[in-house]
């Protein structure tokens, strides 16, 4: 009875999660005259003609795939420069240690706000303004220090006396941290990687700021052409709905991994 | 745990750096630059010391949006943390219910910021939306955009439908973490369900929920995207958050030197909080060491 | 205080078990008396913590039902079966002083606050950590942690039994032997049963009025330390009690006379002719310590001596272990008195009162 009760409030609580959600997808089904013109649970004559909208328009298409491009570039550059880093932190003593770590941390909480006309005025000097990786190294602000942090937790949770067997048994430096040490804490990667996508993917301010058309994020292709459109719900909500896609996937394949990080109590 | 002694592991620390300094260490030395100087054109620049950080300190509006910012992010943490608890301590421990919670949990986190006050636009609406439209039935009068007071509490209701999940994930992760044995334990004493969440998991959890403590408060003082779509800082100034008034008056007057002191004052407001959070976390570390 | 009876439990950690191999429990039908000091000795992975998890409550058992006192309490749970269990590693309730620690069971039972006082403070000193009465648990050192989780299991009075899983892991050497001392003052005192669970025999056989052996999820054999060393019931019992463990030979009967390669050694009257009506393999064994190891023919006196080679003498201090070939097969002696063993020729006697057979593993009656 009492662990009914449980699961009752729960299935509650992801409802009324998933009802904002599933009201624009529920939307983005609907062409806009239906929309405005009744209340509906669920679309009565669902359409995809708002989904064909975006497809068919590559003002439309092109935001996701420089979404996605800049993405990946950040999550790449992050996990290749964190790893060594983490290796390091829970490896090593070295002169200035804490500091470097308290000063990473200090810009994961340092406002993007603060940032945005200096970006704009640095990446305008190395002509970097509308390109992907001007993004991706922006993003960097936040992921870089996050992803060292997560990844020095995993890492010290590795015993010491792997890297010492290694050595003795001739590994060099490069060859034991790719062959040896990275398959260990593969689970993780999986979750850095989760993070680093995730805040990359929802950050627009800096985004919007450093792009104007040819890397120009989803997002924000979405803002501008509502108020040019003169507000298609409609559509609007099927490009919302299509921003939301990416990330579910990537919950989908890294749930194992997360499952297991969240198991070792990390992240 | 023993680390080896060598200051060659700066060498590892170095790409890192580098990527950092880029990033960061550059543009806040611009904003420190901007912040002392008046500056009127290309090669008309005037060094004034420390006449915008006076400026600045002085804007009542500035007060207003920091007070304002100040009890948005109390009201935050006072929801989102129990809320969260409370929601990890329902998940099951194992199985499919297991993934399926973090999955879904996860979803509100991986949606773009902007997107999620376009959700919410849409969910608030008296005339397409569900939540607008229930509220009204119930004859309510309910309009964020002309009431503050409504502005407020749909922008608690995204910022809480938004970031609960995060909480709740990182207490699940603390609650997964404890030995059974523990819950073995309480049995055999007898304890209340009670007992074995205020003398077994509150404990045990500290740690991870210092951690979503800090997350939470640092995103929630910093927040700008979702309140800008949602409600514009309107009514009025009712829901000005300081992110929101420093880009108005960075981008919208385009007061360069007022905008970076403004920064700067920000950045050592969230700094100080910051390794305030930071010391609470190595006592909690050490404690737990021990 | 209760007695505690096991009837036909058996239990399978998969839902749908198979074979006899999925059950970590096979069969288990035992009754532990009101009072006694029992001792849980086997192997780790032989199913003693499951054993100890089922009488306890905080595990259901597949099939079978566990009465306290004739009462059949199979549905309930560990709070209401009224039992304490001390864990392999110490659990402590971090943010609590070692004096709440100690009250927590008590006070969750609303027992009054004087008598949780006096039973604390009683407690508190038989483990000497009235000391530290006041001071946060999670500070403490290992053995000081482990004895706060041996005094909640201790302290209230009133309990079915008390359920050790080897609670001494933890422990420094010395301390283990004066905490074992301590619990069994506790025992004497307040006449409670208690169950130990161990893989080390003498800690076993220290605390313990009677042993229950468990080997791969059954119980082999239950006994006094005596019996278990002077009749163990099954070859395990023999390896793992004693040290060295019993030796076995592989033998054939032909009457009363057990054939082991050729040599012929007697066995007490009768005891050859009960036996082999069970089949015809059958295992000798005998404990090293009655095993005869002589320099001559002339030396083994009454009985027969056998001709073997010794291949080993392991000196010990306060007694040599002597390794034997014996037609073919290797087994082992105590020695404990002077007498000179030398590697080479030797001659050997078994007394028939301590010569065993055992048939299918089992000892033949």
């Amino acid at each position: 009875m009492k662990i009914r009760k449980r699961y009752i409030l729960l299935a509650f609580y992801l409802m009324v999660l998933f009802l904002p959600i599933y009201w624009m997808l529920n939307m983005s089904l609907r062409t806009n005259a239906d929309i405005l013109g009744s209340l509906a649970m669920y679309p009565e004559h669902p359409t995809f003609e708002n989904y064909m909208k975006i497809f068919g328009d590559p003002s439309w298409y092109s935001g996701y795939i420089n979404s996605i491009i800049y993405v990946t570039m950040n999550m790449v550059i992050s996990l290749l420069t964190a790893l060594p880093a983490a290796y390091a932190f829970s490896r090593y003593r070295f002169i200035g240690d804490k500091h470097v770590f308290f000063w990473l941390l200090t810009n994961r909480m340092a406002p993007p706000a603060v940032f945005l006309l200096p970006f704009f005025q640095l990446y305008s000097t190395f002509n970097l303004i509308d390109t992907h990786i001007a993004v991706a190294l922006a993003h960097c602000l936040f992921n870089v220090p996050l992803a060292v942090w997560i990844l020095e937790g995993f890492m010290s949770g590795v015993p010491r006396e792997i890297d010492e067997t290694a050595f003795i048994d001739g590994y060099s430096f490069p060859r034991f941290f790719v062959r040896v040490f990275i398959p260990l804490i593969r689970a993780g990667i999986g979750v850095t990687a989760f993070f680093c996508f995730m805040f990359s993917w929802v950050e627009l301010l800096l985004a919007r700021t450093l792009t104007t058309t040819a890397a120009k994020p989803i997002a924000a292709t979405m803002t501008r052409t509502v108020s040019a459109t003169g507000l298609d719900w409609g559509l609007l909500a099927a490009a919302g709905i299509l921003t939301i896609v990416p990330g579910a996937l990537v919950i989908w394949f890294v749930r194992n991994h997360l499952a297991k990080g969240f198991a070792l109590g990390r992240v | 745990m023993n680390k080896w002694e060598d200051n060659k592991a700066w060498f590892l620390i170095l790409p890192v750096f580098i990527i950092v300094a880029f990033s960061a260490v550059i543009p806040l030395m611009t904003v420190v630059n901007y912040s002392v100087q008046d500056i009127f054109g290309p090669g008309q620049r005037f060094f004034i010391g420390i006449e915008w950080f006076k400026e600045v300190l002085s804007d009542g509006r500035l007060h207003e949006a920091l007070w304002r910012q100040l009890l948005f992010s109390g009201l935050v943490l006072l929801i989102e943390m129990p809320l969260g608890i409370g929601i990890a301590l329902l998940m099951p421990k194992k199985g499919w219910g297991s993934s399926a919670c973090l999955v879904i949990l996860a979803l509100p986190l991986l949606i773009p910021w902007n997107v999620i006050g376009t959700i919410w636009i849409i969910f608030t609406r008296p005339d397409i939306g569900l939540f607008g439209a229930a509220i009204n039935t119930l004859g309510l009068p309910f309009d964020h955009t002309a009431s503050p007071f409504d502005a407020w509490v749909t922008v608690m209701l995204m910022e809480v439908w938004h970031w609960t999940p995060l909480v709740a994930l990182l207490a699940y992760a603390g609650l997964r973490a404890i030995p059974e044995v523990y819950y073995q334990a309480a049995k055999i004493d007898g304890a209340s369900s009670w007992a074995i969440f205020r003398y077994i998991q509150l404990p045990k959890m500290r740690g991870v929920l210092t951690i979503a403590l800090l997350l939470r408060f640092m995103d929630s003082f910093l927040i700008y995207a979702e309140p800008f779509v949602l409600t514009g800082g309107g009514p009025g100034n009712s829901t000005t958050f300081l992110s929101i008034y420093l880009v108005k008056v960075a981008v919208g007057q385009f007061d360069l030197g007022p905008a970076a002191a403004f920064s700067l004052i920000y950045f050592l407001i969230v700094l100080l909080f910051c390794w305030l959070f930071y010391q609470a976390l190595q006592a909690v570390g050490t404690g737990d060491k021990q | 205080m209760a007695r505690i009876d096991l009837n036909e439990i058996r239990h399978s950690y998969k839902p749908s078990p198979k074979s006899d191999d999925d059950f970590a429990l096979k069969r288990v039908h035992t009754t532990w008396e009101d009072g006694g000091a029992y001792a849980l000795l086997g192997p780790s992975g032989c199913g003693k913590t499951t054993m100890l998890n089922i009488i306890s409550g905080l595990l259901k058992p597949s099939h079978g039902q566990i009465l306290y006192d004739g009462v059949d309490v199979s549905a309930m749970q560990p709070e209401e079966r009224n039992i304490a269990q001390v864990f392999q590693f110490p659990v402590l309730y971090d943010t609590m002083t070692v004096y709440d620690n100690l009250a927590f069971p008590l006070r969750n039972r609303n027992v009054p606050a004087s008598e949780v006082d006096a039973r604390v403070r009683r407690i508190a000193e038989t483990l000497e950590l009235t000391n530290d009465l006041g001071k946060r648990a999670a500070g403490l050192s290992a053995d000081a942690k482990q004895k706060i989780s041996l005094g909640r299991g201790l302290v209230r009075s009133d309990v079915a039994a008390i359920l050790f899983d080897e609670p001494l892991t933890v422990i420094d050497p010395h301390l283990k032997w004066e905490l074992r001392r301590k619990l069994k003052e506790i025992h004497k005192e307040f006449g409670l049963t208690m169950i130990y669970v161990t893989h080390d025999q003498v800690e076993a056989m220290t605390f313990a009025d009677k042993i229950v052996v468990m080997y791969e999820g059954e119980i082999v054999q239950t006994g006094t330390p005596e019996e278990l060393f002077e009749r163990p019931e099954h070859v395990f019992v023999g390896y793992f009690i004693g040290s060295p463990g019993m030796g076995f030979l592989e033998c054939t009967l032909e009457g009363d006379i057990a054939h082991v390669n050729g040599a012929a050694i007697p066995l007490e009257p009768g005891y050859g002719v009960r036996a082999s009506s069970l089949g015809s393999r059958f295992k000798l064994g005998i404990r090293p310590m009655y095993l005869g190891v002589h320099s001559s023919r002339e030396a083994c006196g009454e009985l027969p001596g056998f001709e073997a080679r010794v291949v080993g003498v392991e000196d010990q201090g306060f007694c040599r272990i002597v390794t034997v070939q014996f037609g073919g097969q290797e087994i082992k002696a105590r020695i404990n008195d002077g007498h000179p063993v030398a590697e080479g020729l030797c001659w050997l006697t078994f007394p028939p009162e301590k010569t065993k057979l055992y048939f299918n593993e089992r000892l033949v009656g």
